[in-house]
């Protein structure tokens, strides 16, 4: 029951909360969607811990998308077994940075009195999820190796059979290994991804929604116009109204 | 011909009086609130000294503006490739420590202290973490103080100085200082525009004013390095960068900018300026040594049938082409020529100009110790000016000494001509030499004389009304604002939920 519970139905609970939650605070709260960036009163210290966070956690994130989008060319990648350790030691290596940045940010944020000022609540819940998801994660690899091989024939199967609306909820429950450790912290992993799912409009991880890819292919300069330029003179139109276009420079 | 209008403004530092009412009027209509207690969208700077944030010309230290790179430019310490790389930790941001920790008195103590011996006393509190602090610095802590080791000593422009030359500026006898009010220039090239991944930073087409969508602002902190000006601030309650507005709410309605209209001195000019944006990045990317007058060269005749007629088709209203004919920039800019952007070599092409100091106190101690001030030497002319030219051309002219001389020779000529008329102690000769040396005539003097020390304030502020009837809104829904303080938040400005 209770693995039905958490990857049955807390898959669903999670995407839809974040789904709906996101999209009702980007429209009527855009006003707080934002990173919170706190390095204007603190930056030597966010220095190597959001480097060493941020950089691991996307490496991380990348390495999880691959497994789950191409299975088949991890597993192929894998039939080495150099190649396989290649990929298992940096995957740790990632895990370990995260690790060391996220204790470094809990530890500026709880020590510095200016950091203080702008903690709220959910701060301190983003610190827990995320230390047992690196931690969970590291344990996984620890004692169910090999991760990545386990990822992309259990695991993606699994996720796909989320999101094609009929979870196999078995491959995970009745997944037999001896060790009891490596299943405990595999459920733990899983769960605590969707719990972070669900929480992102509640919690400053809004900000990865919003990253600013499209930056990679825009203009530099923008030119906002309240009204059509072009049209004001032009009586026939008597209402040429905004033109918000994004008129580049 | 791609014709835009543009608010732009003079500032006439020798009428600048350093007493900070801009900035007070600003602080009280816009940074008076938790998060932006640190901020001064406008402020006065002495010089020489380090400035607000400390030493923010120096772009070895901030990286910000643009270089050159070719035909075009790229930013220098932002941008799509550095920007995103240093998304999570920018290593050339200013922090709070670099601009200063905003403080109050516990007024309260003095009033609540048990009766005692000593004097009871209202310690200073920091606004950030309400705790007692030792004030360390403060926005104008530089007021006044050129000469002292820690400000004017430390200043960015001595670079371009001899060892020599700098040590006679900060000679007691031969010291000089002037002020140096700023805002955000509004650029027409703007480097915080560029630098913002999350485009939420934008120019607004009808009047150039550079504003911050805050619904967009992801706090990515860009604009705050971008900006070589350091006139983007981040306000580390709302997670938000914010900077100058221009008072835009008052320009649509045609009012000067608070800043403007409280100034005491008069110093302040604002008007239209029509320009060709086609030439945008030809100019911002052309050689240093050109840069000066290219930039000057952008801006428009608005008397010019033919850029008359490119403004109409672009859709500027006849209003705003009538206040660009009658704009007292475009007279100080462009007809007279003595007012020069300030630190042209950041390639933003700003729309602030200064009118250098020509700081009348000529005098000085001679050769043998006398302290000469006699009006003979008071209008030999601009080679005895206190102030060494090259830290002017430092400031205004990205090095080109020529630049600061010529609009000095002006100035100078326009006194002259003055005193030829009210004092008529000057011979003929001298005058015509004067005027001639300074390429300018009476009637340009005279026009010069006026609009710097009797102009009324609708000489000073031309500015075209928003035509409210073609838009019913500009950006903001001024309505719904009604009643509350300012352009505030309409929602609580909370750090995410």
């Amino acid at each position: 029951m209770l693995d039905f519970l958490l990857f049955g139905a807390l898959p669903y609970v999670a995407l839809a909360v974040m789904l709906i939650g996101s999209i009702y605070r980007y429209t009527k709260n855009g006003f707080q969607v934002s990173s919170l960036s706190s390095q204007f009163l603190e930056g030597r210290q966010l220095f190597f811990g959001s480097q060493f966070f941020h950089w691991g956690m996307i490496m991380l994130f990348l390495g999880h998308l691959i497994g789950f989008l191409i299975p088949s060319a991890v597993l192929a990648w894998n039939g080495d077994p150099v190649r396989l350790l290649v990929l298992e030691f940096s995957a740790f290596g990632f895990a370990l940075s995260s690790l060391i940045g996220i204790l470094l940010l809990i530890k500026r944020r709880l020590t510095t009195k200016r950091i203080q000022m702008v903690s709220n609540n959910m701060d301190y819940v983003v610190y827990a999820v995320i230390l047992v998801q690196i931690i969970s994660g590291l344990a996984v690899a620890y004692y169910g190796r090999w991760g990545s091989n386990w990822f992309a024939s259990v695991m993606t199967p699994y996720l796909r059979s989320v999101f094609a609306f009929n979870p196999n909820v078995d491959v995970i429950a009745q997944l037999s290994t001896s060790n009891e450790m490596a299943l405990l912290m595999v459920k733990t992993h899983i769960t605590s991804a969707f719990v972070i799912i669900g929480i992102i409009p509640f919690t400053r991880f809004v900000h990865f929604l919003v990253a600013p890819v499209d930056y990679i292919w825009r203009k530099y300069q923008l030119v906002i116009w309240n009204w059509n330029n072009k049209e004001i003179r032009n009586s026939r139109n008597y209402f040429p109204g905004k033109s918000r276009d994004f008129r580049n420079n | 011909m791609n014709v835009r209008s543009q608010i732009s403004m003079v500032f006439h530092l020798d009428k600048c009086i350093g007493c900070h009412t801009c900035s007070v009027a600003c602080k009280n209509i816009w940074t008076d609130r938790k998060g932006a207690e640190y901020m001064w969208w406008n402020n006065v700077e002495t010089k020489p000294g380090t400035g607000y944030p400390t030493k923010w010309e120096d772009q070895d230290i901030y990286q910000g503006g643009w270089v050159k790179n070719g035909d075009t430019v790229s930013l220098k310490g932002a941008g799509k490739l550095k920007g995103l790389k240093n998304i999570f930790h920018n290593p050339n941001m200013p922090v709070l420590d670099d601009y200063y920790e905003p403080w109050a008195y516990r007024y309260q103590d003095l009033f609540d202290a048990p009766e005692g011996n000593d004097q009871p006393i209202g310690r200073a509190v920091s606004l950030i973490t309400g705790e007692p602090m030792e004030i360390q610095a403060g926005p104008n802590w530089d007021d006044d103080l050129s000469g002292t080791p820690d400000y004017a000593r430390q200043d960015v422009n001595f670079k371009h100085l001899s060892k020599a030359e700098q040590e006679a500026m900060f000679q007691l006898e031969k010291m000089t200082f002037h002020y140096l009010p700023r805002i955000c220039n509004h650029c027409l090239n703007p480097a915080c525009v560029g630098s913002c991944p999350s485009g939420a930073l934008y120019k607004r087409g009808e009047d150039g004013v550079v504003l911050i969508n805050q619904e967009r602002c992801r706090a990515w902190r860009m604009c705050v390095t971008a900006c070589p000006y350091k006139k983007s601030y981040y306000n580390w309650n709302t997670g938000k960068s914010e900077k100058c507005v221009l008072c835009y709410p008052r320009l649509e309605s045609a009012q000067a900018p608070a800043c403007m209209h409280s100034c005491v001195g008069r110093i302040r000019y604002l008007g239209v300026m029509l320009y060709d944006a086609d030439q945008i990045q030809a100019v911002a990317s052309c050689d240093e040594s050109q840069i000066v007058d290219r930039h000057l060269g952008i801006y428009l005749d608005p008397h010019d049938p033919a850029v008359i007629k490119a403004a109409k088709i672009n859709g500027i209203a006849d209003s705003t082409i009538k206040a660009a004919q009658n704009s007292p920039v475009y007279k100080f800019v462009k007809e007279w020529k003595i007012a020069l952007p300030l630190h042209p070599e950041f390639r933003t092409l700003p729309n602030l100009f200064y009118v250098p100091p020509l700081l009348p106190a000529m005098a000085s101690v001679s050769e043998d110790g006398k302290y000469d001030t006699v009006s003979e030497h008071l209008l030999t002319g601009v080679e005895k000016l206190r102030v060494p030219i090259r830290y002017l051309s430092s400031l205004f002219t990205a090095g080109n000494d020529q630049k600061v001389v010529d609009v000095f020779k002006r100035l100078h000529a326009v006194r002259v001509s003055r005193r030829n008329t009210t004092v008529k102690d000057v011979s003929e000769s001298q005058l015509n030499s004067v005027m001639n040396d300074a390429g300018i005539d009476v009637h340009m003097a005279n026009a010069i004389f006026r609009l710097t020390s009797l102009a009324t304030f609708e000489e000073r502020f031309v500015i075209p009304a928003a035509h409210r009837e073609e838009a019913i809104e500009m950006l903001e829904n001024t309505g719904d604002y009604k009643g509350s303080t300012g352009f505030g938040f309409k929602e609580k400005p909370a750090r995410g939920l």
